[in-house]
């Protein structure tokens, strides 16, 4: 079947996009609309001592003002941490306490204060500005590294020394040994940049209050709006969850900042049953850059040992995580669950110990971002690789094929049991692409007109398909992390898939279609994808860490299991055949070596007339499905950079760039490779791009494009990309998850392929050009004093 | 407030309007054609470019009060009797578009400046085209399949335009 598995479908759902009849949550108005903005902290840390709101009250069209304390009054709960980690000593971790709004202490530059509401977001936004704040500025704490020192600025009274864990994983004296005897050991000091996510669109919310119902609806941008409905009513006590309804409609995008569930849309609906009123805020991106959350914010000091050949003997880690000023959602997972598990990347290390210890700062809180943990990990494995055969003296690809992992599966010492894997083929088809033998004429050629050239690589293994729900239970998940799905085939054949996944971009309307498609020979154009919607779907735990293919889809799979056999069962019944000599293909059910066959519309219209069905079947032909899975997923990669550096000013230029991956089973190729162009480029914008600044003082310097520097066309390459395949045998389909991929393996292919250029180290992501012309001086001044 | 005529998608349209609102909001808010997004506050990402008198405009740079008798073609009115423009065609063809918000400021953008370029007699091609979307961003696709789709569209666009000569 032409639409099926493995099929370069062109996307279902692009219509409406590209004839402007998506529908977006701000474009949504209803009855009754009135418009919020929020007063915000002007500074990092301050003590609140007085909000005066007469003057913003005063003017016409705003409809109320509201603030913290009234909301506490009120019983909305504070908001909560998703996954509780415990420090090496055997404590809980320690948590600020977050209050939707500031009750006192405002501890971040953007922290919401009050809600003002108002006939337009105009008016609503001039008054916010009306609204006078009296506040007592306290000194900040800004920085990961400078949070834990003595005598640094408390960011929560009751987290001494700003730590809130200092989590260990591994075996720490089996690894001091192996150093301890290693024949080189590699030292790195790494900085993994602060980011601005920036999905397009920006966050937005309306929040509708039904009075004479008592029931609450929730337009919101969300990756997640069942997760979003189960914590607004069971933690902040919104409103319970069945007088409750979320809806995510078309999302602009989410790259994990729309998985949370943020002070702004909890005050919307509390304001919208304080005013009687619609209450809809849409935030701009100044309000993005300070309020959404970050991304990784880590310093690490690493150590990696290797015996005489190059293999790698032990590995040492010491991270310090910036959380911000509360703990977001995922906050304590990212840094240590789906971090130090992947610390063994695709080598085998025979010991590995490292600890990261979590530090609240006046900052916005840090969260998962695309790949959430994983490309720090990879970014500090792939670095010291990279720089210990730099050292040592060997070619990076031949000292990474030394420590490839090459059976599966494979017990990592870090917990992780990777399912399978062919790094070597990957690696092997990455450096054809490449063209590496040639690599050193094209060296030649940019030097003869005065550029230097430089070749990175980075293999990588990430761990998707979040998550087995006793095994993340068992590590602290507030969560299980499980999928539903549930396949209605209509009297007439249609088919509507209801998952409880959620599409931001990512395709589902078309690559869940194609499951279908493939198993009953349906065109594509017969199936349709219900999401985001509480009314709608049943409970589903949303889209994020890649999950909704090995997960969602693998939940659609097995809801698909229980339909044929009912519909077998009833053919059988109709065609007076055996149940197992029926073959549905083609969209028709047949009796396998003869004539005898029906529609695969006759198939659906018996189900629901139910005039001929087999002895006590129940009518109708629907099912639903929970799929939990037994592991994650390993999905890997191989990506070669080729950059050529300007000496003269630092400007560099990927002009090659090379990314072979292995994601198992592939639904849709094309979107896939989709997924891969915007992975590595979010990867690229973090190597030399991207860098959220705050000052001393926690005023955020980047707070719009002006200042914070999105890759743009011009900055990426196109791509050359191609496919290994080692289906993963945990799940239906052997499908392994594609969405973060890019945005792991791609930052240290390009520091690699940088430093190779200038024939120094010592340099941080981003490498902006005045980072790489600084790193080149360093280099040059010995050279010329020699 | 001030009076504003102007022609849209074809249609006249007079409303009554704050001076001080953005031609996006304009078409946004008071006529509801919210196929033109908003997606900074700076004029930077070029997801509310909309034709203004055939030329590419980022509609939050621009007052409406200032366009009084003003042709605008959005997003919306691009397609004709159902079937859509080259340049939406080939975005479909190429899986050019992800999350589809930067996308009607992506294909705004791509027609004009096919046809800009067409009448200057220059070839579109993948580096002009990385090179003339400095004024819009995508976060999802890495803009490699927007290169192709408009790479494609223009081939499309000029042989429809040779064709009609």
């Amino acid at each position: 079947m032409s639409d099926g598995i493995g099929a370069r479908v062109a996307r279902k759902e692009d219509k409406r996009f590209l004839t402007g009849k998506g529908k977006y949550t701000d474009d949504i108005r209803v009855e009754n609309q009135a418009y919020a903005a929020f007063v915000r902290s002007p500074v990092a840390h301050a003590r609140i001592t007085g909000i005066d709101a007469s003057a913003a009250l005063e003017m016409e069209g705003v409809i109320a003002v509201h603030t913290g304390p009234e909301m506490k009054a009120d019983g909305i709960g504070d908001i909560i941490t998703g996954w509780a980690i415990t420090s090496k000593d055997g404590n809980p971790m320690q948590c600020g306490v977050w209050n939707p709004m500031v009750t006192t202490y405002a501890r971040y530059m953007g922290d919401a204060i009050a809600i003002v509401v108002a006939e337009t977001q105009d008016i609503a936004r001039r008054a916010a500005e009306a609204v006078v704040l009296d506040y007592e500025e306290l000194p900040a704490t800004v920085f990961a590294d400078k949070a834990l020192q003595p005598g640094a600025p408390q960011v929560h009274e009751n987290v001494p020394g700003n730590l809130i864990f200092n989590w260990e994983i591994g075996d720490e004296a089996k690894t001091e040994t192996a150093m301890a005897g290693a024949h080189h050991v590699t030292t790195l000091n790494i900085t993994n940049n602060r980011l601005s996510p920036n999905a397009m669109e920006p966050r937005s919310a309306v929040a509708i209050y039904d009075e004479a119902e008592d029931h609450y609806t929730l337009y919101t941008t969300s990756q997640n709006p069942h997760v979003a409905r189960l914590v607004l009513s069971a933690f902040y006590q919104v409103a319970p969850e069945h007088k409750l309804r979320v809806i995510a409609p078309d999302v602009g995008g989410g790259f994990g900042s729309k998985i949370y569930i943020y002070p702004e849309e909890i005050t919307c609906l509390w304001a919208s049953m304080k005013t009687g009123r619609s209450v809809k805020w849409t935030s701009d991106r100044s309000e993005a850059f300070m309020t959404d959350a970050h991304g990784r914010d880590h310093v690490t000091t690493a150590r990696m040992g290797f015996d005489k050949d190059g293999k790698i003997v032990g590995f040492h880690v010491d991270t310090i995580a910036n959380i911000g000023a509360y703990v977001s959602l995922f906050a304590t997972a990212t840094p240590t669950y789906l971090y130090g598990t992947l610390w063994s990347g695709t080598y085998d290390i025979p010991a590995i110990y490292g600890t990261v210890r979590a530090v609240h700062t006046n900052t916005v809180p840090v969260d998962a971002y695309r790949g959430a943990g994983r490309p720090e990990a990879t970014y500090m494995i792939e670095r010291m690789m990279e720089t210990a055969a730099r050292e040592m003296g060997m070619d990076p690809a031949e000292l990474r094929r030394k420590n490839f992992i090459t059976e599966f599966p494979y017990q990592t010492q870090v917990l992780l049991n990777y399912d399978s894997g062919d790094y070597h083929t990957l690696l092997d088809m990455a450096q054809k692409h490449a063209k590496v033998d040639s690599f050193a004429e094209r060296k030649a050629e940019a030097a003869s007109r005065g550029k230097l050239r430089g070749i990175g690589y980075s293999t990588f293994v990430e761990a998707c398909g979040l998550a087995p729900s006793a095994a993340a239970g068992s590590l602290g998940a507030g969560v299980g992390l499980w999928e539903s799905a549930e396949v209605r085939v209509n009297p007439v054949g249609t088919v509507e898939v209801l998952t409880g996944c959620h599409s931001h971009g990512q395709g589902h309307e078309t690559t869940f279609a194609q499951l279908v498609s493939d198993r009953f020979g349906l065109p594509i154009d017969n199936v349709s994808i219900v999401h985001g919607d509480t009314d709608k779907t049943q409970f589903g735990m949303g889209t994020y860490g890649s999950r909704s293919g090995p997960v969602g889809m693998s939940a659609v799979m097995k809801a698909l299991d229980k339909v044929e056999e009912k519909a077998k069962k009833i053919a059988a019944h109709v065609l007076e055949a055996s149940e197992d000599d029926i073959v549905i293909e083609g969209g028709e059910a047949k009796v396998a070596g003869t004539d005898k066959k029906m529609g695969w519309h006759e198939v659906g219209l018996a189900a629901y007339t139910a005039h001929n069905l087999p002895e006590g079947m129940e009518p109708g032909l629907k099912e639903t499905s929970f799929y939990d899975p037994q592991n994650f997923s390993f999905p890997s990669g191989a990506l070669i950079c080729e950059v050529e550096v300007d000496p003269d000013t630092g400007v560099t230029e990927i002009v090659q760039f090379t990314a072979v991956d292995d994601f198992g089973t592939v639904i849709n190729p094309m979107i896939v490779e989709g997924q891969v162009h915007g992975g590595v480029t979010q990867g690229i914008g973090q190597a030399m791009l991207e860098q959220v600044v705050y000052d001393e003082d926690g005023q955020l310097i980047t707070g719009s494009y002006m200042d914070y520097t999105m890759p743009r066309a011009a900055d990426v390459p196109a791509f050359t990309l191609d496919h290994g395949c080692t289906p993963s045998p945990l799940n239906p389909l052997g499908v392994k998850g594609c969405g973060e991929a890019g945005a792991i393996g791609a930052p240290p292919a390009v520091i690699n392929a940088i430093t190779d250029a200038i024939g120094s180290n010592d340099l941080q992501m981003p490498a902006t050009p005045l980072a790489v012309w600084t790193a080149l001086q360093a280099v040059k001044a010995p050279m010329a004093a020699e | 407030m001030t009076n504003v005529s102007m022609t849209v998608n074809g249609k006249s349209v007079n409303r009554e309007v704050p001076d001080t609102t953005l031609l996006s909001d304009f078409l946004r808010e008071h006529l509801r054609l919210t196929g033109t997004h908003v997606g900074c506050d700076t004029s930077q990402c070029g997801a509310c470019v909309v034709h203004v008198n055939g030329r590419a405009v980022k509609s939050c740079t621009a007052l409406a009060v200032a366009l009084d008798g003003a042709e605008i073609t959005t997003i919306e009115g691009l397609a004709k009797g159902g079937e859509m423009h080259p340049m939406q065609a080939a975005f479909n063809k190429h899986h050019g578009l992800q999350c589809g918000f930067c996308t009607p400021g992506m294909i705004m953008a791509g027609i004009d400046m096919v046809n800009r370029y067409a009448a200057e007699g220059r070839d579109v091609t993948p580096a002009a085209i990385r090179h003339e979307l400095e004024g819009n961003i995508c976060r999802c696709t890495g803009y490699h399949n927007i290169v192709n789709a408009i790479e494609d569209a223009a081939g499309q666009m000029n042989a429809m335009s040779k064709a009609a000569e």
